[in-house]
């Protein structure tokens, strides 16, 4: 092996495979040179027994020349000796010389390899060219060769080779050289196979008699070790190392049987006690001193483990596997310590503790032999264990030999030292020259203890700095923490603390509560020793809220803290502050009122539950919270709605003013909270418009988001210690405003602390910091988390009036509410609200009329009487006094009189009775309601100014009129809807002329009785119009009724007046029109198709009146006055054709009874009672005539004027082809229009015309050889 | 049978961890923390080699002179660590996968809980009960 001839140690065995050389010596030795160099330069196949893999290998051979003694004995197994081949060399050429002593000689060694029982021989025949040419009578070469085959190999004929020239450098000669070498090799190889084998099988005979009673493991280990030789010898390292692991897994179940109850009589000597602690020795290929130990069946158990180790050590490390060495290593060391544990040897306390860390440095400087120094650095990992192993060993000797403390050993520490040494024995030979043996090592530590203290720390650093470079920080922690340990004893804190501190750090991080506990008692331990005070009784308060500990201990270092407290403070300084975290928790915060939003000066209770975490009551001095005050909110806001939203801010915030602190872990503390992400802190988002604040978005906003988001190192590093052992130093700010409470006692568990909030000014409060004071110690909280805050306010008066129900009803009482919030202001007795009175809307008040005194919450207060007088002006309200910042409420029945109609629907009335007309319609789109808005002014106590309040009114009545006409007789009805949601009851109706005229009389035609009128019906009443004189114009008509709702209770009282003004204009009845459908002569009746006469005559049915004769427009001929109408008929729904002309002018004396007719044609279109076409008559203007007037923009009657042309327009004209070609002038030009007055028509009012013939029909019967019929089926 | 068994969040807490030997608590507690080194090198040697092929069994995690730590991590980083006597040589490894795949699925019951918060420490009775008989009986 190339690595191994590098060292300076070679470890490998000279063994090689025994061949023993009879026959020619001085021939032997020329070509043993050239044989042992050729021999291992080619390798050969091994093909192997028992399925195991073939091998290629490498051959080499130790030459012995032959003798008797080396053949084996019965019975002698050793292999190493063995030899596996037998060559006789001759280079007889010489028949004669063959037979004279040649033969003889090989007879004899064959006869005495067959006494031995060995098969395993070569005879080899050298040829030399100059050996032959010296002798004359030479045979030919062949027939040596073939004697000698003849002789012995009579099966075998292989067994003799022939070289020639062996020692010329010539084909020939190589050629023979190849082809012995491959026979020698051959004939090894088989002999290892058969002689290996047979072994093998002998051995595993062995082994299965291990049950027997007198079987040895030492023995059996001979012999098999003795295979492992072989295996090492023929450089099979790997077969080898097998050999040896299974001796070490055979031992290994033998001891663990033992354990289990089931010993073997020969481990009895591994039983003994240890003697000798001396160590692994892996310095030696072959220990041979423990191997004859074994061989004697004298080793004690760490013998045979040293021994079997370091054989395994040195064929892991020819197989370049040192780290499996360092790894076998230490599971070696374990496994003896539990083995000498479960067999229960007996051993010197400490002795093992020796044996392992010599072992361990051993195994450490084997490793460090063969390796450089980058290997070693790169594989950290493999060796560090070992480094961990010897430190802690060395540990806990300098524990046991009282190397550990600051006093020197006693004479009982030094008896134990001596002991233990005693047994290391004597330095072994190879590493006298050493200066860094183990042996020395740990001579030294044991010697003193500087050396020890030297040494101790030496390893620790090592290890941990290992440790720390393959990154188990944990490891290097917690090997720190074992110094710090070691310093404590030491009695050096200062260097203890920094490892503690380290430690304890990553365990609060980490959150490992129990360690935490033990760390940080040894914190406080360390910290008492250097009077770090401060740190000291922050770690105290740690420990005593410490649940992990028992309670003699919390309250010892509970003590600890009120002993510094209660102490005089010294001049420099005054006082401690220390986390309140440890001291406390703050589980709960809750106001009262809960809204926490409260009036300047309001009474304001804050309830604090804390968690008390010391294991005694505390009395605390002092219990304060500062506050901090900003205007920003509150003061400009009025009482806000958003109020109780702003109360328990935090995640686990609940309405009703509770503010929960989020509970960390009780494992950890502060460490758990660090760790779990924050929650959600979620706010609503309102988003208004600024013009007149209607919403526009809202929305829910996260405001912790870049917490959340942050991204989350996903293996938490321990190298970021987080909320440390310590907590930063807190400070105590001093606010301005602070809640306090004095001299409490705080008892271990769940405590409840009342606050009283200063109110003063308004504005909002946070609260910041909490300190709780006890002596000389604050405990302070630096931040209050989630927010807590409350809201201070200053409010305005404020006057309401809203209506009781949906809307307001004019017309009937309503009732208001009247709401006072009196904010800042304190209503004083006397102090009044003055009402301007108004005409339109009285107040009505009762004598039992009370107002209700609410507070800011909503309590009810009391109850006063209002007292409420009315003057010609003003209704004077006094009010009963209020204190600020409550509410006065009190309800008024007001009545808002319906305005006479016909009112135009937009209606404004201000207080003083005035009405004007407003822009925009009021009238509600769904019910069609006519509204009106009525002000109300208001004189406050508290303003100089009036307050404008409008109410709005609805009119829940709706009334329409109509004129109807019977000839001459003509009705008025009236048609009253109600349009409110309310039911009501009607009553006497009455319908008057508000000019009383004598002449005329109004018949009523309706029930007596009260009607109801339903929500959105209608009620309809008819008068008959009876009159002597003819009658005016224009006449004015009123319209009232009674209503009340049905659900009034007084009925009588109830009921209410409704007005309805109209007026109706030219009523009588001018024109009488009366059609007659004559069926054709000779015919009974109409038939379809057939033309049929329509006779329609237009009778005169008065005397013009004074009045009305101004108005109409007449032309005096010949003393007759005549008037022209215009008449058309048409039929819309195509009944009729009208053939001919359809229209014309026909001029009406202006006399009584004066009838003109008019003939027409008409084509029934259908069989069946035909309707009449409509026939309509118009006024028929000339183009100079005034109007008399002006055209009412809003009439429909604008599109059915025709214009029509004067020129050659006759009584008979034809009107139809006018007509077209007036509308194709009209079409035409404007121009003329405007340049040429048209004539125009002018509609009848209602009333003025009566149709006879309305709604007549005639019968048309089909024609009655119209024999196809339609049937349409649908 | 194990000594010790904790179970330890991503976040290298213990959500659980319980021992035999109450007074031995602490040791045990710092045995199964340090372990946790080993836990991290060789789960950040898996993620390198076989992303894919995730076991979660880790082995033995290291021998002490007692004890004998084993570990598995599930696949959203949960620990769990046994901690067996070194003089208990009848521990198979087939044993201690079978203790970690019992284990593992009463852990999964646990988190299954809705009333369960994760990251909390278990309390669960069921997961308790179980891995008492995973413990070795203190006679």
């Amino acid at each position: 092996m190339e690595a191994h001839e590098e060292k300076p140690i070679i470890y490998t065995m000279e063994n090689k495979p025994i061949v023993t050389c009879a026959g020619d010596q001085s021939l032997f030795t020329s070509l043993y040179t050239s044989l042992a160099q050729q021999l291992p330069r080619e390798s050969m196949e091994w093909r192997r027994s028992y399925g195991r893999a073939p091998k290629m290998i490498h051959l080499e051979a130790n030459f012995v020349q032959f003798k008797e003694e080396l053949l084996p004995k019965d019975g002698n197994r050793a292999l190493l000796t063995f030899p596996f081949l037998h060559i006789y060399w001759t280079d007889c050429c010489d028949t004669e010389m063959y037979k004279a002593s040649v033969k003889d000689d090989m007879l004899r060694w064959q006869s005495t390899l067959r006494l031995h029982g060995s098969v395993d021989w070569l005879i080899v025949v050298v040829e030399s060219e100059a050996k032959k040419k010296n002798k004359t009578n030479i045979l030919p070469r062949t027939s040596i060769v073939d004697k000698i085959r003849n002789d012995f190999c009579n099966k075998q004929s292989d067994r003799c080779v022939v070289l020639s020239d062996p020692l010329k450098e010539s084909s020939r000669s190589q050629d023979s050289w190849s082809a012995f070498l491959t026979k020698l090799r051959t004939l090894l190889l088989m002999s290892f196979t058969k002689n290996l084998g047979r072994f093998e099988d002998d051995m595993r005979t062995l082994r299965e008699k291990r049950t027997e009673p007198g079987w040895s493991f030492c023995d059996y280990f001979m012999v098999q070790e003795e295979l492992a030789f072989v295996f090492e010898m023929l450089q099979q390292f790997e077969d080898a190392l097998v050999q040896y692991d299974e001796l070490d897994a055979l031992f290994t179940q033998y001891v663990l049987n033992f354990g289990a109850g089931d010993g073997a009589n020969w481990l009895g000597s591994f039983c003994a006690p240890v003697k000798r602690w001396s160590g692994l020795l892996l310095r030696r290929p072959i220990d041979m001193e423990k191997r004859e130990l074994i061989q004697r069946g004298e080793a004690s158990l760490l013998d045979l483990r040293s021994y079997l180790f370091s054989r395994q050590c040195t064929l892991l490390i020819f197989l370049q596997r040192p780290w499996e060495v360092t790894q076998r290593a230490l599971e070696l060391l374990h496994n003896c310590v539990q083995e000498l544990r479960l067999l229960e040897v007996y051993v010197v306390q400490g002795a093992l503790d020796c044996w392992v860390f010599l072992s361990c440095l051993e195994v450490l400087h084997r490793i460090e032999g063969c390796c450089d120094r980058a290997q070693l650095e790169a594989n950290c990992s493999h060796t560090v264990g070992l480094w961990t192993y010897a430190t802690e060993k060395l540990k806990s000797l300098g524990y046991l030999c009282g190397l550990v403390a600051e006093k020197v050993p006693t004479s009982e520490d030094l008896n134990r030292t001596v002991d233990l040494l005693a047994g290391l024995g004597e330095e072994r030979p190879e590493t006298v020259n050493s200066l860094q043996s183990p042996y020395k090592k740990l001579n030294e530590a044991l010697s003193s203890v500087e050396a020890f203290e030297k040494h101790y720390l030496e390893l620790s650093h090592a290890a941990m700095e290992m440790y720390r470079a393959i990154g188990r920080m944990r490891s290097a922690r917690l090997i720190g923490k074992s110094l710090a340990e070691f310093y404590m004893k030491k009695g050096d804190p200062e260097r203890a603390e920094g490892f503690l501190d380290d430690s304890l750090r990553s365990y609060v991080a980490e959150g490992w509560s129990l360690q935490v506990t033990h760390t940080r008692k040894q914190m406080a331990e360390c910290q008492k020793l250097l009077q770090q005070t401060e740190d000291y009784l922050q770690t105290s308060a740690l420990l005593a809220g410490d649940a992990n500990l028992t309670e003699e201990e919390r309250k010892h270092f509970c003590q600890e803290i009120l002993t510094f407290a209660s102490q005089p403070p010294a001049p420099s300084d005054q006082t401690v502050a220390l986390s309140m975290a440890a001291f406390a928790q703050l589980r709960q915060m809750q106001f009262s009122p809960p809204g926490a939003v409260v009036h300047v000066g309001a009474a304001l209770q804050l309830e604090l539950r804390v968690r008390c975490l010391m294991p005694v009551a505390m009395q605390v001095e002092q219990l304060a919270a500062t506050l901090h005050f900003s205007l920003e909110q509150g003061g400009a806001r009025g009482r806000a709605g958003s109020a109780q939203r702003r109360t328990g801010q935090g995640p686990q915030g609940q309405g009703d003013g509770v503010v929960l602190f989020p509970q960390g872990s009780p494992l950890a503390g502060a460490g758990m909270g660090a760790l779990l992400p924050p929650a959600l802190e979620l706010y609503e988002m309102q988003d208004r418009s600024p013009s007149d604040s209607s919403l526009t978005s809202t929305g829910v906003v996260c405001k912790n988001m870049h917490l959340l988001l942050r991204r989350h190192d996903s293996s938490a590093s321990l190298d970021t210690p987080t909320a440390g052992a310590l907590p930063a130093a807190v400070a105590v700010d001093d606010g301005a405003q602070m809640l306090r409470a004095r001299d409490i006692t705080l008892q271990p568990g769940d405590n409840s602390i009342l606050f009283t909030a200063p109110t003063g000014e308004p504005g909002s409060y946070t609260l910041r910091q909490l300190c709780g004071s006890v002596g000389r110690v604050q405990f302070v909280q630096s931040h209050i988390y989630p927010v807590v805050q409350y809201e201070v306010y200053s409010q305005e008066p404020q006057l309401t009036i809203e209506p009781l129900s949906d809307n307001l009803l004019a017309g009937i009482p309503q009732k208001v509410k009247f709401t006072i919030a009196t904010g800042h202001y304190s209503v004083k007795k006397g102090d009044a609200l003055q009402l301007s009175n108004t005409d339109s809307m009285p107040i009505l008040h009762s004598s039992c009329c009370s107002a209700t005194v609410l507070s800011s919450t909503g309590e009810r207060m009391g109850e006063s009487a209002l007292s409420i007088q009315s003057s010609e002006k003003v209704t004077s309200i006094s009010l009963p006094p209020t204190p600020p910042y409550h509410t006065l409420e009190f309800q008024l029945e007001v009545l808002c009189h319906i305005p006479p109609t016909p009112f135009k629907p937009d209606i404004e009335r201000l207080t003083n009775g005035e009405v004007r007309h407003r822009p925009k319609s009021h009238s509600h789109a769904d019910s069609g309601m006519i509204n009106i808005d009525q002000k109300v002014s208001i004189d406050c106590p508290w303003s100089i100014y009036s307050t404008l309040i409008a109410l709005t009114f609805y009119v829940p009545f709706k009334a329409k009129h109509s004129i109807l006409s019977a000839g001459k007789r003509k009705y008025i009805q009236v048609c009253l809807q109600n349009v409110s949601d309310t039911n009501f009851h009607l009553a006497d109706p009455v319908l008057t002329e508000r000019q009383p005229t004598v002449s005329m009389e109004l018949l009523s035609l309706n029930v007596k009785k009260q009607q109801p009128v339903c929500s959105q019906q209608s009620v309809f009443c008819l008068w008959e119009m009876r009159w002597a004189k003819p009658l005016p114009l224009c006449l004015q008509c009123a319209f009232s009724a009674s209503f009340a709702p049905v659900s009034a209770s007084d009925t009588h009282t109830a009921f209410k007046p409704y007005r309805y003004e109209f007026q109706l204009d030219r009523v009588s009845t001018l024109y009488s029109l009366k059609a007659e459908i004559l069926p054709p002569s000779g015919d009974q009746h109409c038939r379809t198709g057939a033309l049929c006469g329509l006779e329609v005559s237009i009778t005169r049915q008065a005397e013009p009146s004074e009045t009305e004769g101004e108005e109409e427009e007449s032309t005096e001929i010949e003393g007759l006055r005549t008037t022209k109408l215009m008449y058309e008929v048409v039929d819309n729904s195509s009944n009729w054709a009208v053939c001919g002309k359809s229209s014309g002018v026909v001029s009406m004396p202006v006399a009584a009874s004066a009838t003109h007719r008019v003939q027409m044609e008409v084509m029934p279109l259908f069989a069946g009672h035909l309707p009449f076409p409509n026939i309509k008559v118009f006024k028929y203007l000339p183009h100079n005539a005034v109007p008399a007037i002006q055209p009412d923009t809003d009439s429909c009657l604008e599109n059915d004027t025709i214009s029509l042309l004067d020129k050659g327009l006759d009584d008979q004209g034809d009107t139809a082809s006018i007509r077209s070609r007036g509308s194709v002038h009209s079409v035409g030009s404007g121009e003329q229009q405007r340049g040429l007055p048209m004539p125009r028509l002018e509609p009848f009012s209602p009333g003025q015309v009566f149709y006879w013939s309305q709604g007549r029909q005639v019968l048309v019967l089909p024609v009655t050889d119209d024999h196809v019929m339609e049937v349409n089926v649908t | 049978m194990a000594v010790c068994i904790a179970v330890i969040a991503k976040e290298n807490y213990p959500l659980y961890i319980r021992s035999v030997p109450i007074q031995n608590e602490l040791k045990f507690h710092y045995t199964v923390h340090t372990s946790l080194d080993v836990v991290e090198e060789k789960i950040s040697a898996v993620g390198k080699a076989m992303a894919d092929q995730r076991e979660l069994y880790l082995g033995l995690l290291y021998p002490t002179e007692d004890y004998k730590v084993y570990g598995c991590v599930t696949n959203s980083k949960v620990k769990f660590v046994i901690v067996a006597d070194s003089s208990n040589t009848s521990l198979r490894d087939n044993e201690i996968r079978s203790m970690f795949r019992k284990l593992h699925n009463s852990f999964t019951d646990v988190m299954c809980n809705p009333f369960y918060n994760p990251g909390d420490t278990i309390q669960s009775k069921a997961f308790d009960s179980m891995v008492s008989a995973m413990m070795v009986q203190a006679s």
